[in-house]
């Protein structure tokens, strides 16, 4: 990692948005530091995915914006967020079903790659090796998230876990510095929780940081450095587990006051 | 990477080398006819492997694929004949009626770019009606296309003094025109495999195939999908306007009504038909649709003689009408089409294990 550790990596200012009437997001302010894992929790329509849509560019945001490395990210350009190194996964699981796990990852590389048609179809020695490049980087991460042995099967042909490992591999394809996590965990059993605990620590340890929305408290208030709540699309608190846990705004937000 | 084959797999490529060469004069034997409909055939496996980028890769629905062919014929047509008194050689005009067809399909890409399925094939097939209405219409007040009358003595297609029309001596072989066209096919169809599967394995082509497979994805990982359809909808259409230039030459007309809404049709039940997005599966469904019509056009007459002693149902409509029934029951019992992908039939085959949550 070239840049120091806790540093601002992305700030969001006052981001607004709302559908008709429906205010999802009421000027959400909050920074990501480099290095951190830094969950964004809240009950069942709080606004937790719209703030992910609006910062990956899925969404425009209605008011506010984010800088992402110091410099804004264009609103209404997804393409663009993975450029700048944000990566995401959903919520429900969207890979490319009829291609193979390793074409999914390969398919990640796109971003950091550039062989144009002409390359392709006359097979250039240096298209050529990109390619090769390309399916070893693949091949190297389907190893990291351990699900190797199913490179050749079709993506939708996964067991749920294993599906979830493939969209992380996907997403650590494009070398992002930011890595969103939409729910990893909903869905899955104590041992595959347990499971997806450690590869997160793992990316984190290699240097990626890490914006996690979960509804499993334990698992967030685990794994975390920081914790935000949201709460009918505005932000109730932004701080380390121990205080966020002991606030009563948050005890009430989920157990409804 | 260049890996030395097999002696398996270089015995079958010579096996098919050797049918490639003989079949135009095994077809011959049944007259020159025969000729032309295998020639038709490999025109139409060329166009619709064409497609096959737009529709098999890119999952882009295009009903008005034919519109490219057109701009390739007329191109030709109005380039090489004494219609304006042109006569460019074929190296000129190939590349520029490559090359208008590839704008017309970024003209047509760009504005159905938010749109999918239903709604892209309902807009590809006005464009591909339009641009037939247009060439129907181009003869006032300049007259340019000649309207339905169409254009004719189109030059063939020819290589210095080399003329691919008529019958020449080659190495004491005597070659009609059209087994002469068939040589040029095959040598334009290998070319356009060879590009389909390298785009196939490359890093565009694995794009287009996740933006077919969920373009919200595709996205979030940083593919311009903007960019990529557009570029599929310019490749599929730069190979329409070569298959159109070669079929002008070969019939040496053309006119407006080789160009409707049920050759697009033709076209895009060939990639469906033989398996979206495999390319022997595509080649597959453009011979047999091809030549399936053909062959029972010369033998439902005769059939019906043999049993019931006379013409009973109009050949022609009964033909069409066996037809429609073949294609119902292939789309019924083989819904990934008859030659698809193994990986697409693994999965159509086998259960996918329970995925529960």
């Amino acid at each position: 990692m070239s840049k120091a550790m806790g540093e601002v990596l992305l700030e969001a200012n006052a981001v607004a948005k709302h559908f008709g009437g429906v205010k999802a997001l009421r000027d959400v302010s909050l920074t990501i530091r480099r290095g951190e894992v830094y969950g964004l929790i809240g009950p069942n329509g709080a606004g937790k995915t719209t703030f992910f849509n609006c910062m990956t560019g899925l969404y425009v945001p209605d008011g506010g914006g984010f800088m992402f490395n110091g410099t804004p990210l264009v609103a209404d350009a997804p393409h663009q967020a993975a450029e700048r190194g944000i990566a995401r996964t959903f919520q429900n699981i969207r890979l490319f079903g009829n291609m193979t796990a390793l074409e999914n990852v390969m398919v990640g590389r796109h971003v950091r790659t550039k062989a144009g048609v002409v390359g392709a179809m006359l097979h250039t020695p240096a298209t050529r090796n990109e390619e090769a490049a390309i399916r070893q980087r693949a091949i190297d991460l389907l190893h990291y998230v351990r699900i190797e042995d199913r490179a050749e099967d079709l993506a939708k042909n996964l067991s749920y876990g294993d599906q979830r490992r493939l969209e992380i591999a996907r997403a650590l394809a494009t070398e992002p510095s930011l890595l969103c996590l939409d729910e990893p965990a909903a869905g899955m059993n104590a041992t595959e929780t347990e499971a997806l605990r450690d590869l997160i620590e793992g990316i984190r340890r290699d240097g990626t940081t890490i914006l996690l929305i979960e509804h499993d408290v334990k698992l967030v208030m685990g794994l975390c450095d920081r914790v935000a709540v949201l709460d009918y699309g505005a932000l109730v608190i932004e701080d380390v587990p121990a205080v966020v846990q002991k606030d009563q705004r948050v005890i009430e937000a989920y157990l409804g006051a | 990477m260049m890996k030395w084959l097999s002696p398996r797999s270089a015995l079958g490529i010579a096996l098919i080398t050797v049918a490639l060469v003989a079949l135009p004069f095994v077809a011959a034997m049944g007259g020159q006819a025969w000729v032309r409909i295998l020639n038709f055939a490999i025109l139409y496996a060329f166009l619709a492997l064409g497609l096959n980028i737009v529709v098999g890769l890119a999952g882009l629905l295009d009903l008005g694929y034919i519109a490219f062919y057109a701009v390739g014929a007329y191109t030709w047509a109005l380039l090489a004949s004494p219609h304006f008194g042109l006569h460019w050689p074929i190296w000129a005009i190939l590349p520029f009626g490559a090359a208008l067809a590839c704008i017309a399909g970024v003209v047509l890409g760009s504005p159905t770019l938010k749109l999918r399925g239903d709604y892209l094939a309902i807009v590809t097939l006005g464009f591909g009606e339009i641009v037939r209405i247009f060439m129907n219409n181009l003869n006032a007040p300049v007259n340019i296309t000649n309207g339905a009358q169409g254009i004719t003595l189109i030059d063939p297609v020819k290589f210095g003094d080399f003329s691919f029309s008529g019958t020449s001596q080659i190495l004491g072989i005597s070659l009609s025109g059209p087994q002469k066209y068939y040589y040029l096919l095959v040598a334009l169809a290998i070319l356009v495999i060879i590009v389909n599967e390298r785009l196939q394995n490359s890093r565009i082509g694995r794009a287009w195939q996740a933006i077919r497979e969920d373009e919200i994805a595709a996205k979030a990982i940083g593919i311009n999908t903007r960019n990529l359809k557009l570029l599929a909808f310019a490749m599929g259409a730069s190979f329409g306007g070569i298959a159109g230039g070669i079929f002008s030459a070969m019939q040496g007309f053309v006119s407006p009504e080789s160009f409707s809404l049920i050759e697009s049709i033709m076209i895009l039940a060939m990639v469906v038909l033989g398996g979206m997005g495999h390319i022997p599966g595509v080649i597959l469904g453009a011979v047999l649709l091809t030549v399936l019509p053909e062959v029972l056009r010369y033998a439902v007459g005769p059939v019906q003689t043999a049993i019931f002693g006379k013409v009973l149902v109009d050949p022609e409509s009964l033909r069409m009408l066996i037809f429609g029934l073949a294609l119902v029951l292939v789309m019924r019992f083989k819904p990934a089409g008859l030659w698809p992908s193994p990986e697409r039939k693994r999965d159509l085959t086998v259960k996918p294990q329970e995925v529960a949550p």
